[in-house]
């Protein structure tokens, strides 16, 4: 009977991750598709802990250690998760996706003991037991990387001179030793497995610290990928179709998400994680050629955008660091009391996570009908007033689109410059994430605005006030 | 070579689900809007946190008397339940802001 129940009970969970996600892809019913999924999830552990048995017929024990540690990782996952600043979701994603690779991690070193006392060796066990070592190990350390970087904890990104041989023979390396416990454990000393461990986690860490801050999207959802693969393989250790199921969909998903958002982009996924985004001679070469960048003032910048038909706001991650969502929604509503349509246009990977800057939007009220996509909007630039560019750089450098020296050629971008008047509001004239000059500075309809995002925008919203 | 045809013949039923799981994760995301790329980040982020139940398995079994199997588990289970409800509730205040408003 009791593992009829637990059957029933990981049907039920599976079935409700599949609709989950189904749900989640649609803005009206997202919440409640996470809402569901987690109540499948709750499901699946509930009655893991009162119904599973082991081959043996074993229940689960040691019932006071595993509630108290739900109860300690529910309490600190639920305070971080809801402390955290809507800024900081990116690395808060990053973080959660790498304790689950931890555990999986934990899960394989326990089992490999078990593994490798018992006489007989499944070579399927064997290595379902070291992929999810593996994988889960390359995901904590390689999401804790990322961590940091999103944090600004780390901003370097090194890349070794033979940083692709040295990653190659490490990986090399792991999966050989991974291979070689999986088929010939009762030759292993008890040190190796451990052993193993460490260049895993070595590995994540040489994989992630070459790439750049403004990858760090693709890398999270690679590495969230990978601990759906390194939960599948538990699954298929323990036979347990409920872990099999959640670790596969988010592994398949999670590739999927990756190569789209390679794809918005513009660059291969091969690209993103093996060669440096260098800058090419060129790039700089034709910014030095163009002459010096025009400032505009607070008040001139209020007069123009007060009188303007229409407005277009271009976001980018200088909004989310200075916090500025509701400081400019405020903008935008004072301007639309005065006749000015506005709008804002999201371009596919701005700030730090595709979807990041129309969560921050949405946080702070504006409608969502204001928020254009980059296709539905570009049409309409050379009809447009004026374009207000916070702390968005790469994403309106209409170099991808003619020069072919830029490293971002081919990217697509938002056609800010084709409107009348652009104001681009950046703390200074430092190139952006990718680290490459913005030829559109140099524009005769381009208007510098320096300062911090909120600031300025608390001033233009006292001068616009004073009209 | 022929231990490896037999794996896979004890194993063949978690092979059809692993492949079906394939196709049904990639189709259930492919008509995602790019709003919702970071939300369904999250979300999936949460849902892999199912590595959870393997770590209550693992920790429900070890012996009592083993200190490391102990504490390795215990840490799996803290940081399992980390991911599923540090991952549910990040992805739940990010959607909770698409509600709609009038």
């Amino acid at each position: 009977m009791e593992h009829i129940i637990l059957d029933v009970c990981y049907l039920v969970a599976s079935v409700l991750f599949v609709i989950g996600l189904k749900k989640l892809s649609h803005p009206d019913s997202a919440r409640r598709g996470n809402l569901m999924a987690a109540f499948g999830m709750s499901a699946a552990i509930i009655a893991t802990i009162f119904f599973h048995k082991n081959d043996a017929g074993e229940a689960i024990g040691n019932l006071g250690w595993i509630i108290g540690a739900i109860a300690v990782g529910g309490v600190i996952g639920t305070l971080t998760a809801k402390k955290v600043k809507m800024t900081d979701m990116p690395q808060m994603v990053s973080l959660f996706n790498g304790m689950g690779g931890a555990c999986a991690a934990l899960i394989s070193l326990e089992e490999f003991g078990h593994f490798s006392a018992s006489l007989e060796h499944s070579l399927g066990t064997g290595l379902s037991i070291m992929a999810g070592l593996i994988i889960g190990s390359v995901s904590f350390s390689g999401s804790m990387i990322a961590f940091a970087k999103l944090q600004g904890i780390m901003e370097k990104s090194p890349r070794l001179p033979l940083g692709n041989i040295i990653n190659s023979l490490v990986i090399l390396a792991t999966l050989g030793s991974g291979v070689y416990l999986a088929i010939a454990p009762e030759m292993a000393a008890p040190w190796m497995i451990y052993g193993l461990f460490a260049v895993s986690l070595l590995y994540g860490i040489l994989f992630v610290v070459p790439i750049g801050g403004a990858d760090m999207p693709v890398v999270i959802s690679l590495l969230n990928s990978f601990t759906g693969m390194a939960a599948a393989f538990g699954g298929f250790l323990y036979h347990n179709q409920v872990m099999l199921t959640g670790g596969i969909l988010v592994g398949a998903a999670g590739t999927l998400l990756t190569i789209m958002m390679c794809r918005a982009m513009n660059r291969s996924l091969t690209s993103v994680l093996f060669s440096a985004f260098t800058v090419t001679g060129g790039a700089s070469g034709t910014a030095g050629a163009q002459g010096t960048a025009k400032e505009m003032s607070v008040q001139d910048a209020a007069v123009l955008m007060s009188y303007s038909n229409s407005l277009v706001i271009v976001p980018g991650y200088g909004l989310a660091v200075a916090q500025a969502q509701h400081a400019i929604h405020k903008m935008a509503m004072m301007l639309e009391e005065k006749g000015v349509t506005v709008r804002y246009a999201v371009h596919p990977v701005a700030g730090r996570m595709p979807g990041h800057m129309n969560v921050l939007l949405a946080e702070a009220n504006v409608p969502y009908e204001q928020l254009k996509d980059m296709e539905e909007i570009n049409p309409d630039f050379p009809s447009t007033d004026v374009v207000l560019v916070v702390g968005a750089n790469d994403v309106v450098n209409p170099a991808a689109r003619h020069d072919k020296s830029s490293p971002i050629y081919g990217m697509p971008i938002l056609d800010a410059d084709k409107a009348k008047t652009v104001i681009v509001m950046k703390r200074g004239m430092n190139p952006g994430y990718a680290g490459i000059e913005n030829e559109l500075f140099f524009y005769p309809n381009n208007y510098m605005l320096f300062g911090d995002a909120k600031k300025s925008i608390e001033k233009l919203i006292e001068a616009i006030g004073a009209l | 070579m022929t231990e490896i045809f037999s794996s896979l013949s004890t194993h063949i039923e978690m092979i059809y689900i692993i492949i079906l799981s394939i196709f049904v994760g990639i189709e259930v995301i492919s008509k995602v809007p790019a709003v919702l790329h970071t939300p369904l980040m999250s979300g999936a982020n949460a849902i892999h946190g199912v590595v959870i139940i393997g770590a209550i398995i693992v920790m429900g079994h070890a012996e009592s008397h083993n200190i490391l199997a102990l504490v390795l588990g215990f840490l799996a289970v803290v940081l399992g339940t980390l991911n599923v409800v540090g991952g549910f509730v990040v992805t739940d205040r990010m959607l909770e802001m698409f509600k709609k408003k009038k």
